[in-house]
């Protein structure tokens, strides 16, 4: 009689599997990392060169942090709850307020002509401002302007704007515009 | 045509489980494919600060990350409890962050290099100072695209 090999039992194979599959839960971390996207301004050429673009008062929404974690929009002091509303107000001027931004007509696909405000909002921060605070105020300023760029997409398209195709979206972003200026860092409160 | 026939038994048979093991192996190929081991140990604390906005960023492999934060309990002895950055593996200063985006754009390839993205993560208690220091060396080496890493917090309505 031919000595057969005897087969090897597969049972413990689920067990092995086991094994492995608990080691990669435990040393997976599936942090999807998330955050607030923001492009810098180039650094300007030379630096001798006053690069203070000339831009009216009008267009110009001041947001000014001091080293306390105070508020001081537009000139007045303002409460982090009020900041939304008050940016939505000024990018959109829904009354041609002559206090608020001057708008231009531009020619934007799916729209046609449309009226966009030139309005742009200048952040400025002291040395001495709180992070936290800081990200607050920033997250503030996009939510008005995500706000304001769903209820278009919803006026217009009928959808969400995070469910609009590639083109449309471009097409609501040149509508609504995000434009955050962080200005240039200037020593206000001493140096730290 | 055939006839379906009770085979005499009654009873429910067992279930196999001999598809246990690719079931497993089928959830085991599924989080080594999506685990991501830490490559780097943080030196500094890192409470990230919570925004609603927050965005996903794209392709991990574009992304440098620069850490700014209180030095870790043991490290306090040595740098004090202001907020440093962390670079890769060390405690490192402002001037070092140049060296440091250069070489990682070096690291990619040059279609890349337009799509590097660096993704601050900064301790909520920092002050602006530092952090205005760091954008500004990031401006001069020209690394423009930034996230500033933040937890997704709920519209509280």
């Amino acid at each position: 009689m031919a000595r057969t090999t005897p087969e090897i039992n597969g049972g413990s194979l689920a067990d092995i599997a086991f094994l492995l599959l608990i080691f990669f839960l435990v040393t997976t971390t599936m942090n999807v990392d998330t955050g607030l996207a923001r492009m810098l301004p180039p650094m300007p050429e030379d630096k001798n060169q006053d690069t203070q673009q000339d831009v009216k008062q009008r267009n110009i929404f001041t947001v000014l942090i001091n080293k306390s974690d105070r508020l001081l929009v537009e000139d007045q002091p303002m409460d982090i709850g009020m900041l939304r509303e008050k940016t939505k107000e000024f990018i959109m001027n829904p009354q041609n307020d002559t206090d608020l931004p001057e708008k231009q007509t531009v020619e934007v696909e799916y729209f046609g002509n449309v009226e966009v405000g030139k309005g742009v909002i200048s952040l400025q921060n002291d040395r001495g401002t709180s992070y936290r605070m800081y990200m607050l105020v920033q997250n503030e300023l996009v939510a008005a302007v995500n706000e304001l760029r769903e209820q278009v997409a919803r006026g217009k398209f009928g959808k969400s704007y995070n469910d609009l195709p590639e083109d449309q979206q471009k097409a609501v972003q040149k509508v609504i515009p995000q434009r955050i200026s962080e200005a240039e860092p200037k020593s206000v409160g001493g140096k730290k | 045509m055939a006839k379906f026939e009770r085979k005499g038994k009654k009873g429910m048979p067992a279930i196999s489980t001999a598809s246990l093991p690719d079931i497993v192996f089928m959830l085991l190929f599924f989080f080594m494919v999506s685990t991501t081991l830490r490559e780097t140990e943080l030196f500094v604390r890192i409470k990230l600060p919570e925004a609603t906005e927050v965005v996903k960023l794209e392709k991990k492999s574009l992304v440098s990350y620069i850490y700014i934060g209180p030095p870790a309990t043991q490290y306090q002895k040595v740098f004090g409890t202001d907020s440093r950055i962390q670079l890769n593996d060390s405690f490192k200063t402002l001037v070092d962050i140049r060296d440091f985006i250069s070489s990682e754009r070096e690291a990619l390839s040059e279609a890349d290099r337009a799509f590097l993205t660096t993704s601050l993560k900064i301790h909520e208690e920092t002050r602006m100072g530092i952090v205005t220091d760091v954008k500004q060396e990031l401006r001069k080496a020209s690394a423009l695209k930034i996230s500033y890493a933040s937890r997704r917090m709920e519209q509280k309505k």
